[in-house]
Parts: structure tokens; C-alpha cells; sequence
């Protein structure tokens, strides 16, 4: 019988959203048993919203002051110690996870599967490669114990159990290293849904031009409940902070609307929005590849249509 | 000597549109312009600036796959890189062999740092840097947007979901490269000329003593699922009525 642990990625006490859909993810393998991992300076809060999640059958805890900022190298040697008695070990695929995961699978000499958006089998995984311009279905050998990171804009996430979970806090004895240490953290604060959850998101190109112009994005953006995204080329630009990159090498998410304003759509951007439910693009040139994607395109300059878009839907009419 | 190794993978072309053979074993790459992984354009890069700044004395690049691989190790001296390494196999290469292969070389070569991509962009992995660390127990500062070398520690940005991150790291150590690191220099035609005099040594994967496993057999391939193409709104009202009707505003 497959045992799957999941590890809980969270940050200020609470449980990253993303887990619920990776705990969707391992129910794909029939009858198996998942577990969650919690490595926290304090596990307490986070484990308790671990346990509330629906198919999970456990919760590990695994306290230490280091995993006050848990990071790849003192997560790795406890997490590949916990997974002796595992058959699956599964993160998100967030900068967290995909720090994190093919450490453990090294640890472990065992494969990772990247980004998985189905487990079909205990043996069998789809994942996109190409940046997402082909599928590939992969198997391992029955008996493999197989390390995967999840796509998590493939799942819906996972329900509220009946009754929460039995929390067990366990003791491990692998060796921590000193050789890498946590400095800082920096975001940009905002007030706004977060990008990768959000059920609306704006998003902007290198069209808006500057910083100052992607205030047009905010302001629309506070007025829809939306998090705002951007294109590589707005970031590279400084138009946009690193963190609000959509795409191949950004984020992939799966929202229910994404306005994409001045967006040309090429394949990497594309990549990151597969899965949003409604697309809307708004860009000034007719044969822009995002409008092969759009649900609703409107061609026009962005900087007329973002305002009376934004004008028309604060009125009730 | 202080020594950087690179990683240079060749793989398919980022403006190249990928299809999948319509018998699904595979994508079509037949006279598809092949490159070097833009990733590892960027590693390669940072290499070639820290060697600049005096931190380092030689940077050498490596390649694992086919006879082809070469044309991407001579791009890559002629970018800059001291020497290539060959690692020359018809096997499949996961991103676990990748890193044994790595790792012996970076023993080998006793290097200070080890800078390679971050993802390949034909499987989009996403794990040799990691698997590399934790093979040569050192630390990894992966998908780095600034790296300050002071003496016998780095200090590493790394972009991460919610901002960006430092860390600190004793070398040797790895470092994986995310797009905003660098910007990668041009080749200029007379570095290419004596690019052809550097030196490549071509080794075979049992000479360091790796077996290359493939572990994550190809079932098949699909396309992905295809987005139809939607409306197009004459003005700002009709998107505005739509999107209403949809409950989406
Ligand atoms: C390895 C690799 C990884 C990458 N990863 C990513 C990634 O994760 N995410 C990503 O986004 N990109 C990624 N890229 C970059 C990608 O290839 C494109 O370069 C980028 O997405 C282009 O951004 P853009 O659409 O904002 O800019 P452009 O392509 O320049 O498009 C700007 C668009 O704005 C329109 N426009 C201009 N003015 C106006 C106006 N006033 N009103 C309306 N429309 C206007 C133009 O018609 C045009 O279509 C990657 C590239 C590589 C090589």
C-alpha cells in the first residue's frame, strides 16, 4: 500500500492554501495513506490547520529553532530521515518545494517527478514539459519510491475533514549544516489576494511602460478583490516586483478570470495561465498570440480601455 | 586554482514550437535549431564575471549527452569559459545522473562553486543544482538573482514566491541561475576563432564512474489540452456586459 508524505510548506503561522491541492493530488493513488510534515520553530498552529484537511490521516511535526526560516539544507537531511517509511514523498510546486524536493531525492536516490498534474497510479505520473508545450506520461518500476512536486494550478484543493487528524511530534537525529544560513526575506507588502491563490487576477506587460503606470493596474485590481501579475519582460524592466512574475519560470496559476493587459502572449507567459477559467486580453495590436488564447479580446490601447473598464464596473448599471 | 564549473545542456531552442510526433513517442526535433539552455547562458555568464572580478582563475564548462553537445561547449569558450568537459553518452540523461556525473567532476576539479541553470527548458526539471548539493553535502542557493563572493562565503539573492531571499553560504557550494542574474554577453566572431584552440577533453560517463540509470521511463507524450479561441469585444461596455453575465465582475 502507497504512504504519501506531504510536506506542509507555511509561512507567519500559517498553512500555505496550495497544500490542500497537493493532499487532492496524492488521493489520485487509490487507497493510499497521507501524511502531512510540519517543520516549524513552533508547529502548533500550522499543524492544527494541517489536520483539518480532508484524506490527510496524520500529521508529523518536527520542531527546531532553525526551521524558524526552513530552507533546502536543514529541511533535507530530516525530511529524507522521515521518509524511510514512505513510498511517496510529495512538496508544492513552490520556490519552497522546488528548492527543497530533488534534495531529498538525492538524499534519498530516488527520481523526482517536476510539477506532476495528475498521480494516475502509485507508478504512473503526467507532467508538462516544454514548458507545458507537450505532456509526458512517466512510470517507475513498481516498489520505487518516487519524490514528486505538484502543479498545484492542476487541483482544486482538497476539502475540510469531518474531524482533524491525530498530531504526532516526533524527534528525528539527522545532522543539521551550519553551511548555509538563512539573512533575510523581502517582499513587496500589499495588501491584495495573493498571486498564486487569487480567484482574479490583473496583469501587466511591458506595454504599461513604468512603475508609475502600473498604478492603473493597482487601482482596477483593488476595485475587482484582484492580485495583480506581470509579464517577464515588466519585470525585467522594474516595472514589477520579481514575485509578480506569471509564466514558465514565474508562477503558474489557475484563476477564474485573468485580464491580461498589454501581454503579447508569447509561449512562456502562456504556460502560467492554461488553467485560469476565463482569459480576458486587452492589447492594442489585432494579431497579438495572447487573443488565440483569450476568452475575450479587446483591441485598444490599455491605457483608455483600463480606466473605462474600471469606470463601467463600479457603476451598477 | 579556484575554479568554477558551469553546466551547459543542449536542448531545443526557446523559439522553436515544440509539436508532439503524432504517434506520441516523443516531440518532433528533427532540423530544429538546437541552443544552449538560456539558463545556463546565464550561469556560464556569472562565472565568466566572477573570474573577471579576480574572485576565481578558471572556469570550466561541462556538457553530458551526444557527439552534438560540442557546438554548445565551443559557444560556450567562446563565450569566455578556460576548458570543456565532455561527458559524451547516447544514454538517457535524468537529472539524477546529471548530478552523480556533476559531482565527480566537481571532486575532480575541487571547484569553489558550481553554477548551473536552473531548469533545463526542454524537460523543465528543475532539480540537477539540488541533487548536486546534496550529493557533495554542500549548500545550494538556488534560483539566484545576485551573487557577492567574500572570500570563502557567498552571499546569494534568490527570488522566491514571496520576494526575494538572502542567504548566506560557505563555498564550495552551488548556485543555480534565474533569469534576472545576468544579462549573458554576445560571442564575437574572433572569440569564436579561438574558441577552437581551447581546450575539450571528451570522457565517457564510466571513466567517473556513473552508470547512467533511467529511473522516470517516457510512458508516451500528449499535446497539451488546446484553449478555443473566444469573442472578440468591440469596446469596453460589451466586455463589461460579459463578464457581468458571468459573474466574474
Ligand atoms: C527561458 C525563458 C523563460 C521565460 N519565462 C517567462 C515567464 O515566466 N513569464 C513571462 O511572462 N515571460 C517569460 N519569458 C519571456 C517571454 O518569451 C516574453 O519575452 C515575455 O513574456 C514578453 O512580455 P510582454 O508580453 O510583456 O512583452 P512584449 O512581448 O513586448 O509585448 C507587449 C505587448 O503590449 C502590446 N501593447 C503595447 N502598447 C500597448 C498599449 N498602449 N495598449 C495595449 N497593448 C499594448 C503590444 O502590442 C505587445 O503585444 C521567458 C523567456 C525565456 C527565454
Amino acid at each position: 500500500m502507497s504512504k504519501i508524505l506531504i510536506v506542509a510548506e507555511h509561512a507567519g503561522g500559517k498553512l500555505n492554501p496550495v497544500i490542500a491541492k497537493c493532499v487532492h493530488c496524492a488521493t489520485g493513488i487509490a487507497g493510499a495513506e497521507i501524511h502531512l510534515a510540519v517543520f516549524a520553530a513552533d508547529a502548533a498552529a500550522v499543524a492544527a490547520q494541517a489536520a483539518q484537511i480532508a484524506g490527510v490521516t496524520k500529521v508529523v511535526t518536527v520542531t527546531h529553532a532553525v526551521h524558524a526560516n526552513p530552507l533546502a539544507a536543514t529541511v533535507a537531511p530530516q525530511l529524507a530521515e522521515l521518509a524511510q517509511g514512505y513510498s511517496h514523498i510529495f512538496g508544492p510546486s513552490t520556490t519552497f518545494g522546488k528548492d527543497l524536493m530533488p534534495r531529498v531525492a538525492a538524499l534519498l536516490d530516488a527520481p523526482q517527478a517536476s510539477d506532476i498534474m495528475a498521480a494516475e497510479s502509485a507508478t504512473r505520473f503526467k507532467r508538462p514539459i516544454y514548458a507545458g508545450n507537450a505532456i509526458i506520461t512517466v512510470e517507475v518500476e513498481a516498489g520505487t519510491r518516487v519524490v514528486a512536486t505538484v502543479r498545484t494550478a492542476s487541483f482544486e484543493a482538497a476539502g475540510a475533514a469531518a474531524s482533524p487528524a491525530p498530531i504526532e511530534a516526533v524527534s528525528l537525529s539527522a545532522a543539521l549544516p551550519t553551511h548555509t544560513r538563512f539573512v533575510s526575506v523581502t517582499s513587496a507588502r500589499s495588501d491584495r489576494p495573493d498571486l498564486q491563490t487569487a480567484k482574479k487576477v490583473v496583469s501587466g506587460g511591458r506595454a504599461l511602460a513604468s512603475t508609475d503606470n502600473f498604478k492603473i493596474l493597482y487601482s482596477l485590481a483593488d476595485k475587482m478583490g484582484a492580485a495583480v501579475g506581470a509579464s517577464r519582460a515588466a519585470v525585467d524592466a522594474g516595472y514589477a516586483a520579481n514575485d509578480m512574475q506569471v509564466g514558465q519560470t514565474g508562477k503558474i496559476i489557475a484563476p477564474d478570470i485573468y485580464l491580461a493587459c498589454g501581454i503579447s502572449g508569447a509561449i512562456q507567459h502562456l504556460t502560467g495561465i492554461k488553467d485560469a477559467r476565463t482569459i480576458v486580453a486587452i492589447n492594442k495590436d489585432p494579431e497579438a498570440p495572447i487573443f488565440e488564447v483569450a476568452d475575450y479580446g479587446l483591441v485598444g490601447d490599455l491605457f483608455q480601455v483600463v480606466p473605462e473598464f474600471e469606470k463601467l464596473i463600479s457603476s451598477d448599471s | 586554482m579556484k575554479r568554477i564549473l558551469v553546466s551547459i545542456k543542449r536542448v531545443v531552442d526557446y523559439n522553436v514550437r515544440i509539436r508532439v510526433k503524432p504517434d506520441g513517442t516523443g516531440v518532433i526535433t528533427d532540423g530544429v535549431k538546437m541552443s544552449v539552455n538560456p539558463f545556463d547562458e546565464i550561469a556560464l555568464e556569472e562565472a565568466l564575471r566572477i573570474k573577471e572580478k579576480g574572485l576565481a582563475e578558471e572556469v570550466v564548462a561541462v556538457s553530458i549527452g551526444p557527439a552534438d553537445c560540442q557546438q554548445q561547449l565551443r559557444t560556450a569558450l567562446a563565450m569566455g569559459a578556460d576548458r570543456a568537459v565532455h561527458v559524451q553518452t547516447d544514454a538517457i540523461i535524468e537529472p539524477g545522473t546529471a548530478a552523480r556525473l556533476m559531482h565527480k567532476l566537481a571532486e575532480r576539479e575541487q571547484v569553489m562553486l558550481a553554477i548551473v541553470g536552473k531548469q533545463a527548458i526542454d524537460d523543465d526539471c528543475n532539480q540537477t543544482g539540488q541533487m548536486l548539493a546534496a550529493l557533495w553535502g554542500r549548500p545550494q542557493a538556488t534560483f539566484a538573482s545576485k551573487v557577492e563572493i567574500n572570500g570563502d562565503q557567498a552571499l546569494v539573492t534568490r527570488e522566491v514566491d514571496a520576494g526575494l531571499e538572502t542567504l548566506e553560504i560557505d563555498l564550495p557550494a552551488v548556485i543555480t541561475a534565474d533569469l534576472r542574474l545576468n544579462e549573458p554577453r554576445y560571442v564575437k566572431l574572433p572569440d569564436i576563432m579561438k574558441a577552437k584552440k581551447k581546450p575539450l577533453e571528451t570522457i565517457d560517463p564510466a571513466a567517473l564512474g556513473v552508470t547512467p540509470v533511467e529511473r522516470l521511463k517516457a510512458v508516451k507524450f500528449d499535446p497539451p489540452a488546446q484553449r478555443s479561441k473566444g469573442v472578440m469585444v468591440k469596446d469596453v461596455q460589451e466586455l463589461v456586459t460579459a463578464l457581468r453575465g458571468k459573474g466574474l465582475v
